[in-house]
């Protein structure tokens, strides 16, 4: 299937028709910007119901059909709420903090491949970039906590920080070992890779402990339970972002769900085959009815799974102490990533994993 | 153990304690100075072993110008309690902290300062427990009067 | 030794570091009356070096209502609702409490159908209470499904309670000389459902929050409370019972119908947070088994063997009560001069003597362990500060 992203076309148009290429331009930015504010208001209502089901409850049932529309109210009253900014606090971190985090991961969104048609830009060093971008979320989450002149936003905001920077190492791990099967950074190139299946399969037990360490992993960069002692509810009430209201706690929180849905598309991309269809190796007739399901249908069914695994998780486990966390990622994550690695790089310099190149 | 023999036994401890009549359990009187060595004794002696105070209060017998202490003991091994009253003249309310023998005192201790106004030697911490730090008067005293209170009812 | 009165302030002070540029700074947090961890107005002040707490003060007094005082201005059945409004998850316990103390005091006997339906009010509260606390330790330590399960089975238990009593949470039903009202028709077999019910729920609830290993890495060496420090702290209840001590009212001076009863009373071996945590859900169950010890034998007879216009009077002296409620020793302390109204009344609480254990057992810990060792203490705040 032809690949081609959205940069790829606006440059492609952009020599002989500047305008159609404007208007590529355009039409992405506003699409995406459409399309990141029904996905928050349709995960934090999804979250909102299974919480609700796995908790004996229905959940919002009132406004819309079954509470279709609560989220849509709920934006309504945050965006009217009186935007309260401490008086003592450093005043321009306080304002730029959400931004920060809300880049981090709409940038981050932008190299997912949805569709062979539908990726916004495909960088050959996808993975190093997805990698290198949600650094820009720390730094929200660190100057919101610091700038809010609050004790217990800056506890949270320290634990955010030494949190995310130890779990990124895992996450990076894990996503080390389906670039050596693939052979190559870029993301497109990944899911290419798995036309004849998909890693989590493919490469042995190797994907699989990959996946789920990713999958730990990538739990622990979001701040969600069980690691969601950053904020813990409990104990710091909202921990870094107790200080804000309105429009800019609300930017706090669309942050957290769209990097769910990027981190789900992430691993879904990585061990799932993004938009392949399920496909095994060389049986045509088999790969031939998979391909009559469109890939946008793949890609999203991918995603939703996982942020329903993710979902699970929080409404399940309690939370870890801070030190746990920490010596679960150093001393059981952290050398089972490498062992993990060692054993990927032998499997493919044998050989061994199904349908090799 | 049987009251007459704990009465005995206390009475040989120390000689200047006298029983209290109308009491629904072993009770004696002491005089405050003698409080502390007795109390100390009363929890080390194997055979009486009062390992737990129960509770520490004060009433304010107003008519008769004193405070009267009140310590609920009881001996988890020997399953007897004993009250230990002593009684403080209302104006110089002064006495010794417990708090060495039975940690719990310390609080308990607290309570009744913030409450009556008896002030406690060797307390390593005095200061209110429920009310702010300035507060004046002392609630539970008999002739406490605020700008907060009500009449009292007919039948009281 | 100086006896100056000290102050708050005086009492929290920063101590200036003069050591090394890269030592710590210890500092101080307030965990306010609001918050959401401290179950009810609460003020912890903590000194923390990082995440480490060196010191609890615990402040006191958001929501002292004088009940005491109150006390010696009504007369003996006008205070009995004094007590629902100090443990308010165990307002029957507190209501017996009181009335056991009027009635010894003054000397009224009882027949076996009050002494029989009391007892078993007393441990349906005590599993109410100990499933609400189950469901709000769940939600401090993060898992917040716990939360509304408990809450869901409480309901059953509620629901009983209002047909009988009137009320859901303040019943002032246990009164001097018998009972407010006679037991609903559907009550026997509203309570025989319910132990049906609940049963294979226990099972559930052990799967889902008492199995999981990180709960058990959160609570097993946390809070370690020693036998001889939880007794000189003046901890009752569960609290004690963990740290290995044997110490429950219902077996060593029963009362109510308790003598005639078998049942087990579950002690702990560290005193840490764990075994506070699987000492209650035993008592659950052994509640459980008491009730259906019960539920099936209450005697017929009056239930109410005094006129309620009667005012009591108490001949003179002091009396001391004790009672186990869900959460330790309950004593009621009277001291009557011979009229209607008390002289001055005292009510030993357990929640006030079990809190402060918190200042020895959490120095040393984390901030994550400070909720859980004040999850697994079961405070009720009210109670504390009457």
């Amino acid at each position: 299937m032809k690949v081609e992203t959205i940069a790829e076309r606006v440059s492609e148009a952009w020599p002989h028709h500047p305008l159609i290429a404007l208007g590529y331009l355009l039409g992405c930015l506003a699409g995406s910007a459409l399309f990141l504010s029904v996905l928050g208001l349709v995960l934090i209502y999804a979250e909102r119901k299974i919480a609700a089901h796995f908790q004996c409850r229905l959940g919002p049932m009132r406004v819309g059909w079954h509470g279709t529309l609560q989220t849509i109210a709920d934006t309504l009253k945050l965006v009217l709420k009186e935007d309260i900014v401490p008086s003592q606090t450093d005043r321009f971190l306080h304002l730029i903090a959400p931004f920060l985090c809300l880049l981090g991961t709409v940038l981050a969104f932008m190299v997912l491949p949805m569709a062979p048609w539908l990726q916004i830009s495909d960088l050959n060093i996808g993975v190093l970039y997805i990698t290198a971008i949600s650094g820009l979320g720390v730094l929200g989450i660190l100057l919101g906590g610091w700038s809010s002149n609050n004790k217990w936003s800056l506890l949270g905001a320290m634990r955010a920080g030494a949190q995310i920077i130890s779990y990124e190492i895992s996450a990076t791990l894990a996503l080390l070992v389906v670039v050596l099967f693939s052979g190559s950074l870029q993301l497109s190139e990944i899911v290419q890779s798995q036309a004849s299946g998909w890693w989590i399969w493919r490469a042995h037990g190797v994907g699989l402990v990959a996946f789920v360490i990713f999958l730990i992993a990538s739990t622990a960069e979001i701040n969600r339970t069980p690691f969601d002692i950053p904020e813990g509810e409990s104990e710091l009430t909202a921990g870094f972002h107790t200080e804000y209201s309105g429009i800019r706690f609300a930017f706090f929180f669309l942050s957290e769900f769209i990097s769910l849905f990027v981190v789900a598309g992430l691993t879904a991309t990585l061990f799932f085959g993004g938009w392949m269809p399920f496909h095994i190796g060389a049986w045509a007739t088999f790969n031939q009815i998979m391909d009559f399901i469109p890939p946008l249908f793949w890609f999203f069914s991918k995603t939703a799974l996982i942020v329903f695994v993710i979902m699970w998780f929080r409404w399940t486990f309690p939370r870890l102490r801070v030190d746990q966390l920490m010596k679960l990622e150093w001393k059981f994550l952290l050398p089972l990533g490498f062992a993990n690695l060692f054993v990927a790089s032998v499997v493919i310099l044998e050989n061994w994993y199904f349908f090799p190149k | 153990m049987e009251t007459q023999t704990l009465l005995e036994k206390l009475t040989a401890l120390e000689p200047t304690v006298m029983p209290r009549e109308k009491s629904d359990c072993p009770a004696i009187t002491i005089s405050p100075e003698l409080l502390l060595g007795f109390m100390k004794k009363l929890k080390a002696e194997p055979s009486l072993a009062f390992n737990i105070l129960c509770t520490h209060t004060a009433i304010d017998w107003i008519a008769e110008n004193r405070f009267e202490l009140i310590y609920q003991l009881y001996s988890l091994e020997h399953a007897h309690s004993l009250r230990v009253s002593t009684s403080v003249p209302r104006d110089n309310p002064l006495l010794s902290s417990m708090s060495s023998i039975w940690r719990i005192a310390q609080w308990q201790e607290r309570e009744v300062y913030d409450l009556f106004g008896v002030l406690y030697h060797g307390h390593p911490d005095l200061r209110r427990l429920f009310l702010e730090d300035d507060w004046k008067g002392f609630p539970l005293r008999k002739d406490y009067q605020d700008d907060f209170m009500l009449e009292k009812p007919e039948w009281a | 030794m100086g006896l100056g009165i000290s102050t708050l302030e005086k009492r929290i002070h920063l101590s200036k570091e003069t050591g090394s540029p890269l030592s710590t700074q210890e500092y101080f947090v307030n965990m306010g009356p609001q918050h959401p961890s401290t179950h009810g107005v609460l003020r912890l002040v903590l000194k923390l070096d990082g995440e480490t707490v060196k010191e609890v003060i615990p402040v006191l007094g958001y929501i002292h209502r004088g009940i005491e005082k109150i006390a010696e201005h009504q007369t003996y059945r006008q205070s009995v609702h004094l007590g629902d409004r100090l443990d308010y998850l165990s307002a029957f316990t507190y209501n017996w409490a009181f009335s056991m103390a009027v009635e010894k005091a003054a000397g009224i006997e009882l027949n076996d159908r009050i002494q029989t339906i009391r007892t078993l009010f007393a441990e349906l509260q005590r599993i109410q209470s100990h499933l609400l606390w189950w469901g709000v330790f769940g939600m401090d330590l993060g898992a917040f499904t716990p939360f509304l399960y408990g809450f869901r089975d409480r309901e059953m238990l509620t629901d009983i309670f209002e047909e009988t009593a009137g009320a859901r949470l303040t019943m002032n039903y246990i009164q001097p000389g018998g009972l407010m009202y006679d037991l609903h028709p559907n009550f026997v077999k509203k309570v025989k459902n319910f132990l049906k019910y609940f049963k294979p729920k226990l099972k559930e609830y052990d799967a889902l929050l008492s199995g999981n290993i990180i709960l058990q890495q959160r609570l097993r060496k946390v809070g370690i409370l020693p036998a001889e420090q939880a007794l000189s702290l003046g901890a009752t209840g569960p609290v004690l019972r963990a740290s290995g001590v044997s110490y429950d009212l219902r077996k060593q001076e029963p009362y109510g119908v308790y003598p005639q009863l078998k049942f087990e009373v579950p002690i702990g071996k560290t005193g840490d947070c764990w075994d506070r945590y699987w000492i209650r859900l035993e008592e659950i169950r052994e509640s459980l088994h008491l009730v259906e010890q019960l539920i099936d034998h209450i005697p017929e007879g009056k239930f109410m063997l005094m006129k309620p216009a009667v005012k009591i009077k108490i001949p003179e002296g002091s009396y001391y009560t004790r009672l186990e409620t869900a959460r330790g020793v309950l004593g009621v302390f009277i001291v009557s001069d011979g009229k209607e109204v008390p002289y001055r009344m005292h009510f030993r609480t357990p929640n006030f003597n079990n809190l402060w254990s918190v200042t020895a057992m959490a120095p040393g810990g984390r901030l994550a362990d400070l909720v859980a060792i004040l999850s697994s203490l079961d405070i009720v705040v009210p109670d504390i500060d009457r």
